[in-house]
């Protein structure tokens, strides 16, 4: 699979074009999507137009962009100009928004070329695309199994060569579990690093947009394109946008790095990571972490320190209470954000002899249930006489843990966790809601403190599947954990690609 | 009120905010357009659109609060949610525990201060017309269709303490209020058209005690003839509950023109609004500096406005309608340049009820002033002067010498108008008789005749002074 990289270099100096990119691409969702199910939506008539513009920009001595012809899947809660946005819900289905995302047009405008909306957990509610109303996206490292999520559909398509580049977003590890699943990179950036313009909410005060790409350097490459203040969102970061690809090359010498204790559970004591840290024995540390993503994040800490980094083990205590906080403060958010979705407007519409029985009949058959039981509980936990204890107590919690991640950042420059507590699961054997919940426990304590994170490949755990290793930062701190996810992918045993391209080779894409 | 008791009135007051564009997008803020054409993806709450806090908002939020002697505080924005199809996110934006602007006070002309509790920056709803049922209400309608030109519109929302005791009072705090926000051009403040609406909460206790009894919030009080009516009505309502040994409960009311006030829902079926903090947009905290220059930039408010106008002589109802139709400015400047006060200020109360006057620059006002007082135009002449001058102030070409030039009206020569003044009392013996025995009226006839050779240019006051004149020979 040709990564970003190349296609945009080689389109720009006009020696590939951007139509022939697309197709080789095209062939490939053609021939594979079928079984993967990674899009809703294949837009290949618009895709072709657009990338005929950027031939003929390149043919015209202008230059096309950083992504020239690059083909990019787009989450399907992505708004998209004509172009159905779903969020893989009945609610919305056929939906087409009058208007482009703000990362939509930035990617769009840096000569990047939509080749598709991927499916996700139905607005973005879920771990594992089980909750797609159109069907589960399959992982193309084994069709029998999840791709995670809620991003499924759009780490399917990276890894599976749809495209080199994907958008999702990540609410409590939507970009970074899928990522770690499917054996490709995920960012989740700085809470505001990246306009929400045009991303449908689940929640709010934790949503943020981020890329897959195949490795660190297109991923980084995508995050520059991305990345910086937008007027149309408030809560966008007013901050310059560093150069992401400069951190690649850089070397982890003299970085601290902390390895996680109440994340890593019960892995041994690796050479590197040596005695406990201060705080240590405070640590609860969690079950349900299984012991070969233990073992490969603590081979991944070792790896650092033969790289030069300073390794040791870090308690962050509130990280045990993340999963609490977040169901109660996500589900709240989500309550509100989907109020809007009563059939007045847009969307789905079932009629009722009055408004209201209409509002209910609409919901009632538009949502499923999981998106149910998430407003239920988001509601209940907002009502009056019980919002002190819940969404009160859980906003506490977060700031606790801003506070702890402060703490351990005063000590160390990154910190190390596994992505997933275990690899990709077959259908249907994490029906039970806590158990799929436990999903995102090591992905959510940054969107709690909003600080950025991603998930690297490292190596593989049971039955040959890929395990991800997550990179944490400080805010703003996205250079730190490029350097340092650069180093270890630079570190990482090679990973087999998913059967699916191995039966068919890389169909010219790969020249 | 009957005896042995006594009103007790907080008022919550909505005001439309006069920005171009509305609380949190670009669209519009503006009325009679065509159904749903100010509208933006924000207004309409499309997913994925995201508020933007219009900074004009909170200046005019901050200048109503410091006019109301208002603390201005850090606030926060919550969601209040419920469902309603007016309201395209089901959510209203609204500054709920953290307002802008908080403990303040208005002193009421005619002596009481009425304490702020508190004003808070929120957004309008759409609005919806009901087909088929009676009257446009909802009951009995076979549809209804929405149109969101009004939904984000910048609303604050002012809301008093229990401190009025009177109908009376409540509609003189409205008044006053609305001076203020006319004065700041916050707002035009229309009761009639709904862009200033006023809520009241009512209820009553024996005179001369400071408890506070169940109140009933009465809405639809669109003129300050119903706030007044509904408010004696109410608290007579519930003089008699409590005479008869039963009690008001507390609910929402609805007063109806046919005098009387109607329950619309009682608090136990409330709402659980699930307030939260608005996580779309951050928190607000206006710092001194950018206070201070709202403050700077505020105009004179209305009651320094009238205590200046009672300095030279206006009286007190004269003062009123001067501040009311936001003329102070433009009429003491005119005196302050040497404009007569009198001249000036009748001039005010009885020609100037026109669109624009306000805009009259303050130079061409005390021109148009002393051109008449030294006798280049009689009071007639002045007011048909004034009259083109409103129409022209807006483009500031409102020289009144030009205008009266334009109008042919020049100064007459006093020999003149003796001369006139003598043709008419020899065309008229009998009536010159009369006049000299004493009856004043028929100086009428004269006057009528020097008008008519005049084609009305003759100043009406010099005529009636030359006859006395010619009688007191």
């Amino acid at each position: 699979m040709t990564s970003a990289h190349v296609i945009a270099s080689e389109v720009r100096a006009g020696t590939r074009r951007a139509t022939d990119v697309l197709e080789d691409f095209l062939g490939r969702v053609a021939t594979h999507d079928g079984d993967v199910h990674a899009f809703n939506t294949v837009t290949a008539e618009q895709a072709r137009a657009a990338a005929a513009a950027i031939d003929a920009a390149a043919e015209g001595g202008r230059d096309p962009g950083p992504l020239a012809g690059v083909p990019v899947a787009f989450k399907d809660n992505l708004c998209t100009r004509g172009v159905a946005t779903t969020c893989s819900s009945r609610m919305l289905e056929g939906w087409q928004p009058p208007y482009d995302a703000t990362v939509v047009q930035a990617m769009t405008a840096a000569g990047a070329v939509m080749i598709g909306k991927t499916n996700l957990d139905e607005f973005a509610m879920g771990s594992s695309t089980e909750h797609s109303a159109f069907g589960p996206t399959r992982n193309p490292y084994d069709l029998a199994r999840v791709p995670g999520g809620s991003s499924g559909g759009s780490a399917a398509a990276v890894a599976a060569g749809f495209a080199p580049l994907a958008l999702g977003s990540d609410t409590g590890g939507s970009i970074r579990q899928p990522a770690s699943l499917c054996g490709i990179v995920g960012i989740k950036p700085t809470y505001g690093r990246v306009s929400r313009y045009g991303l449908v909410a689940f929640a709010s005060s934790f949503d943020q947009i981020g890329p897959f790409a195949t490795d660190v350097a297109d991923a980084a490459l995508a995050l520059d394109v991305i990345s910086g203040h937008d007027p149309a969102d408030s809560t966008s970061i007013p901050a310059a946008v560093p150069d992401f690809e400069a951190a690649l090359a850089r070397g982890v010498e003299g970085l601290r790095v902390g390895v996680v204790s109440e994340l890593t559970g019960s892995g041994r004591n690796g050479a590197a990571t040596g005695g406990p840290a201060p705080g240590d024995a405070a640590g609860e540390v969690l079950d349900g972490i299984d012991a070969d993503v233990t073992e490969r994040v603590l081979e991944a800490a070792d790896a650092l320190a033969d790289a030069g980094a300073t390794v040791g083990r870090v308690s962050v205590p509130a990280v045990t209470y993340g999963l609490t906080a977040y169901y109660l403060i996500a589900p709240a958010e989500a309550s509100s954000n989907l109020a809007r979705y009563d059939g007045t407007r847009y969307g789905l519409r079932v009629e009722g002899a009055d408004v209201e029985e209409m509002n209910r009949l609409t919901r009632r058959a538009g949502f499923g249930d999981e998106v149910k039981a998430r407003i239920m509980l988001g509601t209940f936990a907002l009502s009056a006489g019980y919002y002190d204890a819940y969404y009160g107590k859980a906003q506490r919690v977060r700031m606790l843990t801003r506070r702890d991640f402060d703490a351990a950042y005063a000590d160390f420059d990154v910190l190390l966790s596994p992505t997933s507590p275990c690899v990709a699961f077959r259908f249907g054997e994490r029906a039970d809601p806590m158990t799929m919940y436990r999903c995102d426990t090591c992905t959510i304590p940054s969107n709690l403190s909003g600080d950025p994170a991603m998930s690297v490949p490292f190596g593989t755990g049971a039955e040959g599947l890929p395990v991800g290793v997550q990179v944490m930062a400080p805010a703003l701190g996205e250079e730190t954990m490029l350097t340092v996810a650069a180093a270890l992918e630079r570190a990482a045993p090679p990973l087999p690609k998913p059967p699916l391209a191995a039966v068919t080779g890389s169909t010219g894409a790969g020249r | 009120m009957t005896a042995g008791w006594e009103t007790v009135v907080g008022l919550e007051v909505h005001v439309e905010l006069a920005t171009d564009t509305k609380l949190f997008s670009a669209a519009p803020s503006r009325f009679g357009d065509e159904p749903n054409t100010n509208v933006t993806p924000v207004c309409l709450g499309l997913p994925g659109s995201l508020p933007v806090l219009n900074r004009r908002a909170v200046e005019l939020a901050m200048a109503v609060g410091l006019a109301l002697n208002c603390e201005i505080r850090p606030s926060v924005f919550h969601r209040k949610n419920y469902f309603y199809p007016d309201m395209p996110k089901d959510y209203q934006v609204s500054q709920y525990d953290q307002p802008i602007c908080s403990d303040g006070w208005l002193d009421v002309p005619g002596g009481s201060r009425v304490g702020i509790e508190r004003a808070h920056l929120e957004e309008d709803a759409g609005k919806t017309t009901h087909l088929g049922g009676a009257d446009g209400r909802i009951h009995g309608a076979v549809g209804a269709l929405v149109d969101y030109n009004r939904a984000g519109t910048p609303l604050l929302e002012i809301v008093s303490r229990p401190d009025i005791g009177s109908a009376a009072e409540a509609s003189a705090y409205v008044e006053e209020l609305r001076a203020i926000l006319l004065t700041l051009g916050a707002s035009d403040a229309r009761l009639e058209e709904g862009s200033m609406r006023v809520d009241a909460n009512i209820s009553v206790r024996p005179a001369g005690s400071d408890e506070l009894r169940t109140r009933c919030e009465v809405k639809n009080l669109n003129s300050l003839r119903s706030l007044r009516n509904a408010i004696d009505y109410e608290a007579q309502r519930h003089i008699e509950l409590y005479a008869a040994g039963d009690a008001p409960v507390q609910e929402t009311r609805h007063w109806s023109e046919d005098g009387r006030t109607h329950s619309l829902r009682s608090k136990e079926e409330a709402d659980d609004y699930r307030y939260f903090p608005e996580p779309d947009l951050v928190p607000l905290a206006p710092d001194d500096e950018w206070v201070d220059e709202v403050r700077a930039a505020m105009p004179e408010l209305p009651a320094s406005q009238r205590a200046r106008l009672h300095e030279c002589g206006t009286e007190p109802e004269d003062a009123q309608i001067i501040v009311g139709r936001g003329l102070a400015p433009v009429v003491l400047g005119a005196v302050e340049a040497g404009a007569d006060a009198k001249r000036t200020v009748t001039h005010a109360v009885q020609n100037l009820a026109l669109d624009g006057a306000e805009l009259l620059g303050i130079d061409h006002l005390a021109s148009l002033v002393q051109m008449e007082t030294s006798g280049q135009l009689t009071a007639t002449q002045a007011k048909a002067v004034l009259g083109i001058m409103c129409e022209r102030a807006a483009a500031g070409t409102a020289d009144p010498a030009a205008i009266a030039a334009e109008l042919g009206f020049e100064a007459m020569a006093a020999d003149e108008l003796e001369a006139l003044v003598d043709q008419a009392i020899a065309d008229n013996p009998e009536a010159w008789e009369k006049f000299c025995a004493g009856e004043a009226k028929v100086a009428g006839v004269f006057v009528g005749a020097v008008m008519k050779a005049t084609r009305g240019q003759a100043d009406g006051q010099a005529v009636t002074q030359l006859l006395v004149q010619r009688r007191d020979a």
